[in-house]
């Protein structure tokens, strides 16, 4: 019985999508040669689709809604998975060496337009790492993230146009202007609520992008900026192939130091600070905490890796215009965020290359890729809005019961 | 003076537009306190859906006002639809989650729609026939206001008179209105909340399907991308006006504009879109509350 | 003389809504003072007018910690509040649900310390001493509050009763000369009830810290407090010892009602 209604309750949800999607999928008019396409195959697909997308739904619903009761009652959460990882040496220090050693060899074993590729995902490696100081462990939902990004680039584009500076010169300058617009465009914002706050960023976002689309005099408008010099090293010449893995390897350092500074941070006063500001914001005031200041280092500390990243977009492309930093650049970062895990180093990593390179080496995906992105931004929050990698809290040893003399971890 | 009263007139029927859209979200955030980011696109879908109907009708030889009339009674329809499940697949599942669970879930379901006509139909710009008939009483003020202005105009009117009376009213409504103002109460005086909600998405989209045919007889063309700025715009218009009130959203329009129509009219046309996004950050920053909203005390 | 906080008329508007009117209320060094008063009576309104969340209308509140000066505190920010050494914990317990138990007090300590974000990626050695004292203080205070046993488990994992205990905790990781208990002993079992009577007590006689405290069960009220101030509609209707707010018949009809002996 109970597996007949379901069966009606997939058929009724299967017409439904069909009838929805109905005009936009199946009919596609040429309003120029007046014809009509019919495209009644789509509309198989859809029925077939969501007849059995709907048990998977409804399948992953129930689990969700098991494993909230069972947290209800009060039993025992298995040990997520990424503190077991971290648990046992055996399984992650080998992982490591191997991740190491991948990514060595990675430019010596495949194509520069391979290297390019990875270069562009670790980019966003970055670029996830910094919003998620923001996003996933301040808890300040920034949609303008992408203005840092922008600020960035132009900042190199422009001081090298008109002063001749160089990539090494720029790149903390970069980072220097992102803490600068995240302390300008964050003060406005701090007395807002979460959603409020969101929207703003977004404004704030699109402003900076308009300007640079429209103050010709200044960015040179849509046509953008042109023959932007890739890093140089030592003033070596290099070929096209060697500039290439030469900023792989550039990236691979920056992405490090990034994780190396983002953990202390994760792990410190301040990085503590936001955690309570994310979780509850009147409590984490009445315990001294200056909420502020501590929304301000996040905004500032999390810019400054866009804006580095900026840097390096331009000196990768050799060329910027404002179509580069739409809104949707920022919702891809922030959907890397989501889906790697609020606050979680290794999740954002995770995040950001299954994001970057499922559309880049499935072909088939890659006109699918800011689909995948918003279907990742609704399913995370649906099914689990933890994100892939739950973030475990540090296990800390004092002196009054030393741990097993275990050194304490960094 | 006749460059005044053009854009006056000019800021008018924008601003109806942005009234009409502004309702969807002032109404969804009154309830569920989420902005509904992907209201835009629903808006989006209803011109696409008109288009397509009104091309389809037209080929088949049908003219005149009934192909207006089909094509936005189905648009309508279709919007409603579109907004009752978004509702369904990303907003319902989260109700009890924080309250930034909901908003990027909204972001997410705002580009997967995008995309979904994007994919599904194309990325160029589609010309939109002007469905709405010329009237001919209105032919000597066409330098000022064309009929299809007037018809926006009226039209908005209308729907907000309507829309005034049916919460004010009907059961429905009134269902509504508790809901906003106290949902556990609403709930245990036997209101289904529920079905409140799925009929708040239902009415807003409606609503925005009818924005959408209007607008897009006005500019001309659609592509997917027309409900992400409209979005914006129409959220700064419900902010603006005190988000949750009714009448802050079409004075909100109505504000922003003119705000827009005199700006471009005035400083320069460049920085169009600046405008609404400066008014929009100020507004948050200063009067979150809005012209007509009230400010609440926080809660502790 | 020697008070630790002193609230005089002190008038809280909300719109049109009178939640406060004229408020007078005298914490003295080392004394447990309860605020009890009927739901509504405007007593976390009170609570949120001395640590800063609400600016008060009218009066003046005036703190003077043990050792410190005499100082007028009406409006000041919130995590000020703390840090002149007023800690309260909340009606409907707010805790970082996904901290650990250890985490949690350790928020606490933040006021206290000083790292800055430079400190936190250099890592310097006096970060690390900082960082240490940081966990063994917050430790140390969990072992006295009987929450030892639970450090590295999640907040949000802890029964209902360990929550509250883990707030007071919390609250003491600041160091306060005050601390104001917002009904703390609000849905807890008899067990927990008298365990937590003896923690305020001592909390008072070792750590030298006042206390005043919201709450509704009698029983706590009547055997550990020095005085009572009863609050009603906003207002102060009777202040005193237990024995004679018992015996009061102002407080007996506006607060019992007409149940006295029921």
């Amino acid at each position: 019985m109970k597996a007949l209604s379901e069966f009606k309750k997939a058929l009724i949800i299967s017409l439904w999508f069909m009838l929805l999607t109905f005009p936009i999928m199946v009919i596609r008019v040429n309003t120029i040669e007046k014809v009509v396409e019919w495209r009644w195959r789509n509309m198989a697909f859809i029925g077939i689709g969501s007849f059995l997308l709907s048990f998977v739904w409804r399948y992953l619903l129930g689990r969700k809604e098991k494993g909230r009761k069972l947290a209800e009652a009060g039993s025992v959460e298995a040990r997520p998975f990424s503190r077991r990882l971290l648990d046992e040496p055996r399984i992650y220090r080998p992982a490591l060496a191997a991740v190491t050693l991948f990514a060595v060899a990675f430019p010596f074993l495949f194509s520069s337009y391979q290297t390019n590729i990875m270069t562009t995902a670790l980019m966003y490696v970055m670029l996830g790492l910094g919003l998620n100081i923001v996003v996933g462990l301040a808890g300040l939902l920034d949609l303008g993230y992408v203005a840092f990004y922008a600020v960035g680039a132009y900042s190199y584009a422009l001081l090298n146009h008109h002063f001749g500076l160089g990539f090494w010169a720029i790149l903390p300058v970069g980072a220097l202007l992102g803490v600068l617009f995240g302390i300008l465009l964050g003060f406005p914002v701090l007395r807002l609520r979460g959603d409020y706050l969101a929207i703003v960023t977004l404004g704030f976002g699109e402003i900076i992008r308009l300007i640079l689309e429209n103050w010709n005099e200044f960015s040179f408008g849509p046509s953008g900026i042109a023959n932007i010099p890739r890093p140089g090293l030592f003033g070596i010449q290099m070929s096209l192939n060697e500039a290439t893995i030469y900023l792989y390897f550039l990236m691979i350092a920056l992405c490090l130091f990034t994780i190396f500074v983002v953990n202390r941070l994760q792990d410190s006063r301040i990085g503590r600070a936001w955690i309570a500001l994310r979780e509850d914001e009147v409590a984490c005031q009445a315990m001294g905490i200056d909420k502020t200041k501590t929304k301000l280092t996040a905004f500032a500390l999390g810019a400054t890796w866009a804006g580095m990243v900026g840097v390096i977009f331009a000196a990768k492309t050799t060329f910027i215009n404002p179509a580069s930093f739409t809104f949707l650049e920022s919702a891809m970062i922030l959907s890397i965020v989501v889906l790697g895990g609020m606050g979680s180093i290794i999740g954002v990593i995770l995040g950001a290359f299954i994001l970057i390179l499922t559309p880049e080496y499935l072909r088939a995906f890659s006109n699918y890729r800011m689909l995948l992105f918003g279907t990742t931004m609704v399913l995370m929050m649906v099914f689990r809005p933890q994100g892939i990698v739950t973030n475990v809290r540090r296990i800390y040893k004092f002196r009054a019961r030393g741990r097993d003399g275990e050194p304490s971890q960094a | 003076m006749d460059y005044f009263l053009e854009l006056l007139l000019g800021g008018l029927t924008r601003g109806s537009i942005y009234a009409l859209i502004a309702l969807g979200y002032t109404m969804v955030y009154g309830i569920i306190e989420l902005i509904n980011f992907a209201h835009g696109e629903i808006y989006m879908i209803g011109a696409f859906t008109a288009l397509i109907v009104a091309s389809v009708l037209t080929m088949n030889g049908m003219t005149g006002i009934s192909v207006l009339i089909l094509a936005s009674v189905v648009a309508v329809l279709y919007s409603a639809a579109y907004g009752f499940t978004v509702e369904k697949i990303a907003y319902k599942p989260l109700r009890q989650a924080p309250r930034l669970s909901p908003l990027i879930s909204a972001i997410g379901m705002s580009i997967f729609l995008q995309n979904y006509v994007l994919l599904a139909q194309t990325s160029d710009y589609l010309p939109f026939p002007n469905l709405i008939p010329v009237l001919p009483f209105m032919e000597p003020y066409s330098q000022l206001m064309g009929s299809t202005e007037l018809v926006i105009v009226l039209t908005t009117t209308v729907v907000t008179v309507i829309l005034t009376l049916f919460i004010k009213f009907t059961k429905i409504g009134k269902a509504m209105r508790a809901t906003a103002q106290d949902r556990s109460m609403a709930m245990l005086t036997g209101v289904n909340v529920n079905r409140v909600i799925s009929n708040t998405f239902i009415i807003g989209s409606a609503l925005a399907a009818i924005g959408g045919v209007l607008i897009a007889s006005h500019v001309g063309r659609i592509n997917f991308y027309i409900g992400f700025i409209a979005g914006i715009k129409a959220f700064t218009a419900a902010v603006l006006g005190g988000i949750g009130s009714i009448p802050g959203a079409v004075l909100g329009g109505l504000v922003l504009g003119w705000t827009e129509s005199f700006a471009t009219g005035y400083v320069s046309s460049d920085y169009e879109d600046v405008f609404a996004f400066c008014l929009l950050v100020l507004i948050l920053i200063f009067r979150p509350a809005g012209l007509l909203g009230r400010s609440t005390a926080q809660k502790v | 003389m020697d008070s630790v906080l002193e609230v005089n008329g002190t008038t809280m508007d909300f719109g049109g809504l009178r939640a406060l009117h004229a408020v007078d209320l005298q914490v003295r060094q080392g004394e447990i003072v309860a605020l009890i008063g009927p739901n509504g009576a405007g007593k976390t309104t009170f609570f949120n007018c001395v640590t800063g969340i609400y600016d008060p209308t009218e009066g003046d509140i005036f703190i003077s910690p043990p050792g410190g000066k005499r100082r007028r505190i009406n409006g000041i920010k919130i995590n000020r509040a703390a840090e002149l050494g007023m800690a309260r914990t909340f009606q409907n317990v707010r805790l970082f649900p996904n901290m650990t138990v250890l985490e949690n007090v350790m928020i606490g300590r933040h006021c206290r310390a000083k790292a800055g974000v430079l400190g936190a990626i250099f890592r310097g050695w006096d970060t690390r001493r900082e960082e240490q004292e940081i966990v063994d203080h917050s430790y140390e205070i969990l072992v006295k509050i009987g929450l030892a046993d639970q450090v590295d488990e999640l907040a949000k994992n802890l029964p209902y009763g360990a929550q509250r205990r883990l707030e007071i905790a919390r609250a003491m990781a600041t160091e306060p000369f005050l601390l104001l208990l917002d009904e703390p002993a609000a849905g807890m079992n008899p067990r927990e009830t008298e365990a937590l009577e003896e923690l305020i007590v001592q909390i008072r006689d070792e750590e030298k810290i006042s206390i005043l405290m919201i709450e509704h069960d009698m029983k706590i009220v009547m055997s550990i407090s020095d005085r009572i101030f009863v609050l009603d509609y906003g207002e102060k209707i009777a202040e005193g010892t237990p024995a004679e707010i018992r015996e009061n018949p102002v407080v007996i009809k506006a607060y019992l009602g007409e149940d006295v002996n029921a």
